[in-house]
Parts: C-alpha cells; structure tokens; sequence
C-alpha cells in the first residue's frame, strides 16, 4: 500500500527541502522504491539540492497539462535508481497547479511507487494546500524557535482539517515532528527551546532531531543529500529518522552537546 | 495543555532564561491561536490554570473560599474583557 507523504511547515527555511530530499533518498536506500515530488511551483529548489538541475527537462506542471508523460518527466537518481525526481515548474503562473491535476499525477505515481514524498512550498496559499491535501502522514519539519513552532502549529490545524482524509472522514494525517537546527549546546543554556519543549506545545510525536550541521550546507553545494554523508551528525541523523519512520526502534543520538576534550578527561 | 510558568522563580526574582521566555510566550500564542481557529468564542485553554494561579496568589494574604471569587471573560466587538471579582471575608484585615 503506497503512502503520500508531505514534507511542510508553514515557515519558511526550516529545512523542508533538506528534509525531503533526505528522506527520499534514505527510503530509497533502503530498497523502497520512491518518488519526491517539488510542489513550490515558481521556486523550485529540490532539483539543486538532489543534484539533478542539468537533467530537468520535463515538469510537475508540464505533466499535469500534458505536455509530457509522467514517464518523460521523472528524473532517474544516479545513486540510487529505484528514486525519481519530479521537479517543480518555473512558471509565475500561480494556478498552474489544479487539484484535479495533481490528483491524477500522484495517482499515476501511487501506481508505481511505495512511497511518494511530497515537498511543500512555504505558506498556507495553494501550493501548501495541495501538497498536504492527499497525504497519509506528514513530516512537520520546524526550528526551535517561535515563529517556525507557531507556524507549524497552524500547519497541524490545516492537516486536522483541510485534507483529502480529514473531509472523508478517513481517519487523521499521521502527523511525525522533525527538529532540525538543533543546538544542544545552546538549548543547555537556556538559549534555546528544547526538544521536550516543542514537543509539549505542539503535542505531535518526534520522529527525528537533526542537530544544526555545517555539513547542510557543504552538501547542498555540491546537490548531494546531507543523508548520504555519513561523517556527519545531521546525515546520521536522517539515517535514524527513516529507520524509525519504517518502525525501527533508535535512540535519538544528538540531543545532547558534545563532550569537549577537558570534560572527556575529567569526566565533566 | 498546561502553562508551565515557575512561579516561585518569578517571585524570587529569578531571571528566566531565553529558552523559558520563548516557551511560556508559545504557549499563550498557540493557545489563541487554536482557540480562534475552533470557533471564536471558546475560552482560551489557560484560563483554567490563570485563574487557579491568581486565588493561589491571594490566598497568601487572604484566605478566601472558592465561591468568592468569580471570573468571567466577555468579548464585545472584537473587545476582550477579563473580569475578576474576589469576594473578602468581613473580618480579613
């Protein structure tokens, strides 16, 4: 049985896009056979952070008007080749994404694939709207800090109501946090909101705590999921994440600073 | 949901800490906002525990039974008021 998944958040550059595209490509590592869909149509960003803007040729948008078949416009992963890629459109044309027509790409993709990723624009305008509305579960990806837990607490409010499950009465989203920017070291001063703390106000179970990593960034340069790289916190981290998201028990690893040198010796 | 302010802390005089600050903010910001959400004229989810907070607060001067102390929040034309009436007993000082 193939599941939608959105990746959203309200905010804005939270890490929707890191998210997605590590998660996907941790599905597929896994011998799952999956398809990650850009819907912020306007700004399309999966392609670079997958590494596959030289090979788009066909859009999400070019499908739905049928201009291209679903086929043409899925884009291979080198690494990993039961991954596709569906890139977002360029155009300014904000309807160009109908619900009629995403339903019928994303039917087409449940046809083929176990699991379809779906990685949302920021906002609560169309885009968002359609890339939540035919989801099984969510990622609700959010920062530790206010405006990103307030904004996804407004997000759990849309998946609560204005999805294609909540309107049949199909039973709820399943709703999955994912912190991300996490700074032990400053959540230990009191500088920022804890793991513990989001939690109790947003009232979601954790899937995965993604400690803030200079290694998101230096993977992005280079169009390779952080996922992959395994000399870093935040690639081991979104290992654990899918492993728990397939039913895998894992401890979260990062949640605590990291012991210096001095307090190693000394046993601070 | 409870609202978790210290509030031993704050009478101390202990500073909260940033991280603190940002939460107990959250909080009440999350709450109106799912209040509003829900239909307008539900009583925010605090309000329970702000009421219990302040009789505890009165009671370390004055000792007052339930029944007189009445709390009441109305909304007119887009106004919020929150009415509080404590009741003292004749003989507190």
């Amino acid at each position: 049985m193939t599941k939608i998944v959105v990746v959203t958040s309200g905010k804005g550059g939270v890490g929707k896009t890191t998210t997605a595209a590590s998660f996907a490509t941790g599905l597929a590592a896994r011998g799952h056979k999956t398809a990650v869909v850009d819907f912020d149509v306007g700004l399309r960003n999966l392609d670079l952070i997958m590494g596959v803007e030289r090979r788009v040729v066909f859009d999400f948008v070019n499908v739905i008007h049928g201009e291209a078949t679903l086929k043409q416009a899925l884009i291979k992963d080198k690494q990993f080749e039961n991954l596709s890629i569906l890139a977002a459109s360029q155009t300014r044309d904000k309807d160009a994404l109908t619900a009629a027509g995403v339903e019928r790409v994303l039917d087409e993709l449940v046809a083929e694939f176990e699991y379809v990723v779906c990685d949302s624009p920021a906002g609560i305008e169309r885009g968002a709207h359609l890339a939540m509305y035919f989801a099984d579960e969510a990622l609700v990806v959010t920062n530790p800090e206010v405006s990103s837990v307030r904004d996804s607490d407004r997000v759990l409010g849309l998946l609560a109501s204005k999805t294609r499950r909540a309107e049949r009465g199909d039973g709820k989203v399943r709703e999955h946090l994912v912190l991300t920017r996490y700074n032990p070291a400053r959540v230990a001063k009191g500088e920022m909101l804890s793991v513990d703390d989001v939690k109790e106000i947003l009232a979601i179970p954790l899937l995965g705590v993604i400690p803030e990593s200079q290694a998101v960034l230096t993977c992005s340069n280079a169009g390779v999921p952080v996922i992959r790289e395994e000399n870093a916190d935040a690639g081991l981290a979104y290992q654990d994440l899918v492993a728990r998201f397939l039913g895998e028990e894992r401890p979260h690893r990062f949640l605590d600073q990291k012991k210096g040198l001095f307090s190693k010796l000394f046993g601070g | 949901m409870a609202l978790n302010i210290d509030w031993l802390k704050l009478f101390r005089g202990e500073r909260k800490t940033s991280a603190q600050l940002a939460k107990d903010r959250l909080m009440v910001a999350v709450a109106i906002q799912r209040a509003e959400l829900a239909g307008k004229s539900q009583v925010p989810p605090y309000l329970q525990k702000m009421r219990e907070e302040i009789v505890s607060v009165v009671r370390k001067y004055v000792q007052v039974p339930d029944e007189a102390v009445q709390f009441s929040l109305q909304r007119e034309r887009g106004l919020e008021v929150l009415e509080l009436n404590i009741t003292l007993p004749e003989h507190a000082a």
